[in-house]
């Protein structure tokens, strides 16, 4: 009898310790996501009520027309951010594997913009991309009269100076994740492959970089989630324009919930989001938790 | 030629070297420059900054940008700099970033080494909650924060920042515990040890590389957070972002450029200190855990 | 690492019980709002003080951003956690809204005693009190329609003071042929939408503003006047160099200053900015109504919205009321602020050339009923239908569409968003 006891308790104790982060995930992400679901299919304005109106939010949320360039902004940046992050973070873990000298000061060059937020360099990245000030004003002093880069004022380009932005923030953290990848494979593959007299290229293309299928994975995930949830460096670099040019499907929710007390076309924007999460996530997750079975 | 080396690196002659040395210093350039024309234009004089080139070196170095930045600036309608909100961010990080790591920690530990029906649904589940776009939680979660009594405190800020922590901390520190053997566990079972016991003697000792990843991330997210720091905050709880933002977002008057750029590199300093100081383990402990598929 | 992370939140703890202890001793407000630079925050200190020596302790609560928009939504998290501050800076619509909720307090009785029916504008009360309750306090009143212009290249051009809109465009090419930028703008939505303001009233008058901002009359918004305003834009958008997008308004301001473009149009506050650089009034620079629109004012209005709060913080809300009212205040702060005090009564003694004529002018418009409250600035229609006009507005004038098109698409807009 007791013997079981103490079995049930040892049985019971770590769910037990497991339940308030559960639960608190539960109220405050979950919880909160249905709240927000049902405040979409009301009529909210600047504080939540709860009168319902059916689908109306979304209609009139996919006839808005700065919800449609939101969306495909959305688009151009993530596969443009993701795409080039990739390509850079690879490059240059490939590169800081060679046993390079000064791997101790690059890194960390390379890493460090993840750890600041745009309310920091904002200002900054302002400057850079302004033609008065920045790049262009700078090439001009230096004798190249004829160099333009004015994007940010441009209603077709600023969306890619935003791209730019955020691939220096993000791209050194791939970087690192990459690198993890590369120190973690068993060198003795590598050593078979060179002696076999396998060119570089063919070494990295064939053996190396299918090899480094999870760190893809991982990487493409975190991406994606910061694409979709890229609102600071919007607001930062170009508040939204020049005119709504550079909308995005966070800033546009904000905008709505907050400043133009449409809570209830703001709430039907984030449920789309989420979906739009979900629908990248979910997948990863599945095939992540499935693999593991042992 | 040399023998086969024991790691990747290609064999390869000066020139690539060169090449690939060059590439990298190139890029090393990229990342660098935001912060070389912030820490350039805070020590300038402000005519130096009005009427020169953004990337020019000083002509008059001078540091009273930062004195002010720190100690003077007028940030609402008093003028005390950026340094009262310091000791607020602080105040918030320490409990934030201690308790969702430990919490983690206990997690990862669970969902690896105690596992029970169900343990991947409600693993997919908190991972889940790191994906959510923080802007819809704000309103639930102020009504939630009235109702427990502790709007517009530190520990309602903390509250926040560890909920919305946990996902990620869950996440390192479960992909770390599943690659210790569970032998040594099975072990230290039939010879009576407890669910603490093991964890405290067995994990918690070897779990130094994941702590140091977890520790980066929740303290790089809770000390750059704004969005909850200026909507969960009172008027003696403000964290450094906001203060930061009320210096630099004014709307009227000469901006100060110089005083601006100072406050944001103090702002960003101890994350940045916390960056360079550990990132060496960074890539080690994501190594160990965060990357694996 | 565990003990000491243990010791260290249990004496986290003990700091802050220390730090949130005894606040609740004296009286005190706690005012939210978003003047955190210089001038504002300083003007703003003035108050701060005046209650100090009236024993009332000031809880500084600044959030800058966005006009007040992230105020707002700080507000808004602040109100919903039952944590509401005593006294929060607002602008127009947000103040009948927040009284819509509820949330707003009474300040009736202050009001009689001090006569705030008669001494405060009707323009500004329709804002300001809800249900025939006072439920804010004015500051101040912004006049929008305003020109900014450099004298010496209206002197060194031979230009006179434009004062119709042919005029004006005669007078912008005659600058811009000169070599000058001839407007200097920042491309912002709001912005564009304060020039939109003011050219729909040189367009159309009084009238069809009303018609077209506050009644919202679908036929005023998509009619040939409101193509002949786009027109117009248009035609100032051929005015302005070609970094405008994005540039913040003092730094437009910065440019007729150092004498670079010849003028600006922009809200009274832009005088700050000329004052800080040590011009003078009629001598260095000029300040004159948008052509066309003499004899009216369109405005916005900073007020305090005072919250519901419990009794035992009542008594300090209501002096801090009485203690923005105040003429000796209202004066002070608007003196340094560019604007005009919000009650009809106070003195221009300490006002320069520009607030004296800014003075007269609102007393003037107010008499004639051609006061108006500005779209661009939250004084003609909810946030949402502003918003939605902000769109259309700044699409236009960046290109996206032309004029016709643009009321089209401004009726439709509106249309959404009530």
């Amino acid at each position: 009898m007791p013997t079981r006891l103490r079995a049930t308790a040892q049985d019971l104790l770590p769910k037990l310790v497991l339940s308030p982060s559960f639960v608190l995930i539960l109220i405050f992400v979950y919880g909160f996501i249905v709240f927000t679901g049902y405040l979409s299919f009301t009529g909210s304005r600047m504080l939540p009520s709860f009168d319902l109106v059916g689908f109306a939010n979304y209609f009139k949320l996919f006839s808005l027309r700065h919800w449609s360039t939101a969306l495909s902004n959305l688009a151009i940046f993530g596969v443009l951010y993701i795409g080039i992050c990739t390509v850079i973070g690879l490059g240059l873990a490939i590169l800081l594997d060679q046993k390079i000298r000064g791997e101790g000061v690059l890194r960390p060059i390379f890493l460090y913009p993840m750890a600041l937020s745009f309310i920091v360099t904002g200002t900054a990245w302002k400057w850079f991309l302004d033609p008065g000030i920045g790049l262009e004003n700078v090439m001009h002093l230096w004798g190249w009269e004829s160099f333009e880069f004015r994007w940010i004022k441009d209603r077709d380009m600023a969306i890619y100076t935003i791209v730019i932005a955020a691939v220096w923030q993000s791209s050194g953290f791939v970087m690192a994740m990459f690198l993890a990848g590369l120190r973690g494979i068993d060198n003795e593959i590598l050593k078979a492959a060179q002696i076999d007299g396998a060119s570089a290229w063919k070494l990295y293309r064939r053996i190396v970089i299918p090899m480094l299928r999870p760190a893809f994975l991982s990487a493409f995930v975190v991406l994606a989630h910061l694409a979709i949830k890229s609102y600071d460096l919007v607001i930062a670099l170009t508040n939204g324009g020049p005119g709504r040019a550079t909308e995005m499907p966070a800033t546009f929710m904000y905008s709505y919930t907050f400043t133009r007390n449409q809570m209830g076309v703001g709430a039907s924007s984030a449920v789309i989001m989420l979906i739009m999460i979900a629908s990248i996530i979910i997948p990863y997750l599945y095939s992540e938790l499935r693999e593991k079975r042992t | 030629m040399s023998a086969a080396s024991n790691d990747i690196a290609l064999r390869t002659g000066v020139i690539t070297r060169v090449a690939i040395f060059a590439v990298l210093i190139l890029f090393a350039v990229y990342y660098l420059l935001p912060l070389f024309v912030m820490l350039v234009n805070s020590v300038k004089p402000l005519e130096e900054i009005r009427s020169g080139n953004m990337l020019a070196l000083p002509e008059v170095f001078t540091i009273a940008p930062w004195i002010n930045a720190w100690g003077e600036a007028q940030i609402g309608v008093q003028p005390t700099g950026l340094s009262p909100y310091f000791v607020n961010s602080i105040m918030m990080v320490v409990p934030a970033v201690f308790i969702a790591t430990f919490l983690g920690a206990l997690n990862g530990y669970v969902l690896t080494k105690w596992r029970f029906r169900g343990h991947r649904i409600v693993f997919g589940l908190m991972l889940f909650s790191c994906f959510i776009p923080f802007q819809i939680v704000l309103i639930p979660m102020a009504r939630i924060l009235g109702l427990l009594g502790i709007a517009g405190t530190t520990w309602g800020l903390v509250l926040v920042h560890v909920v919305y922590g946990l996902g990620f901390t869950t996440l390192f520190f479960r992909n770390y515990y599943d690659a210790f053997p569970s032998e040594l566990i099975r072990a230290a079972t039939i010879d009576g040890a407890g669910f603490f016991r093991i964890f405290r003697r067995i994990l918690l000792p070897s779990s130094g590389p994941i702590i140091v990843v977890t520790v980066i991330w929740q303290f790089t997210n809770v000390w750059n957070d704004f969005l909850f720091g200026a909507s969960f905050a009172d008027f003696d709880s403000q964290p450094m972002t906001v203060a930061l933002n009320n210096l630099v977002s004014s709307s009227t008057g000469v901006k100060e450029y110089n005083v601006h750029f100072a406050g944001a590199i103090l702002a960003a300093l101890p994350t940045l200190v916390v960056y360079v100081v550990s990132g060496r383990y960074f890539v080690r402990g994501l190594m160990a855990g965060a990357v694996k598929g | 690492m565990t003990r000491f992370g243990l010791k260290l939140s249990a004496s986290l703890v003990a700091l802050a019980l220390v730090a949130g202890g005894p606040a609740a001793a004296a009286e005190e407000v706690e005012v939210l709002h978003w003047w955190t630079s210089g001038g504002e925050a300083a003007a703003l200190n003035v108050l701060k003080e005046d209650l100090e020596s009236k024993g009332v302790g000031w809880q500084d609560m600044p959030v800058a951003g966005g006009g007040g928009e992230q105020a707002m939504t700080v507000l808004r998290a602040r109100v919903t956690a039952g944590n509401a501050p005593t006294a929060v800076q607002m602008l127009g619509f947000d103040i009948q809204d927040w009284a819509q909720e509820g949330a707003l307090a009474d300040l009736n009785e202050l009001a009689a005693s001090e006569n705030w029916d008669t001494v405060v504008p009707a323009a500004l009360q329709r804002f300001a009190k809800h249900d025939g309750k006072w439920i804010s306090a004015p500051v101040n009143v912004h006049s929008t329609n305003w020109v900014w212009a450099n004298k010496k290249i209206f002197d060194e051009l031979g230009i006179a003071q434009p004062n119709t809109w042919d005029e004006l465009v005669a007078a912008l090419t005659k600058i811009q042929d000169a070599g000058y930028v001839a407007v200097a703008h920042g491309g912002q939505a709001w912005q564009d939408a304060t020039i939109f303001d003011a050219v729909v009233m040189s367009v159309g008058g009084p009238d069809f503003y009303k018609a077209a901002f506050i009644d919202l009359d679908p036929d005023a918004l998509g009619g040939a006047q409101m193509t002949e305003a786009f027109q117009r834009m248009e035609t100032l958008r051929g005015f302005v160099d070609e970094n405008f997008s994005g540039r913040d308004w003092n730094l437009a301001s910065a440019m007729v200053i150092e004498g670079k473009a010849g003028l600006q149009f922009m809200g009274d506050w832009a005088k700050g900015e000329f004052l800080k650089a040590g011009l003078t009034p009629d001598q260095d620079f000029l300040c004159f109504r948008f052509p066309g629109t003499d004899g009216t004012v369109t405005f916005n209005s900073d007020q305090f919205a005072m919250f519901s709060v419990g009794t035992e913080r009542r008594d300090a809300q209501v002096k801090l009321a009485s203690s923005i009212m105040a003429p000796s205040f209202q004066s002070a702060f608007n003196v340094v602020k560019g604007s005009v005090p919000a009650r009809t009564d106070v003195s221009d003694a300490d006002f320069d050339a520009c607030g004296k004529k800014g003075m007269k002018q609102l007393a003037a418009a107010n008499d004639a009923g051609k006061l108006f409250g500005s779209m661009a600035h939250g004084h003609a229609a909810p946030a949402s239908v502003k918003n939605a006009i902000y769109d259309v507005v700044t699409a236009h004038f960046n290109g996206e569409f032309d004029a016709a098109t643009a009321a089209e698409e401004l009726v439709n807009a509106v249309d959404a968003a009530q």
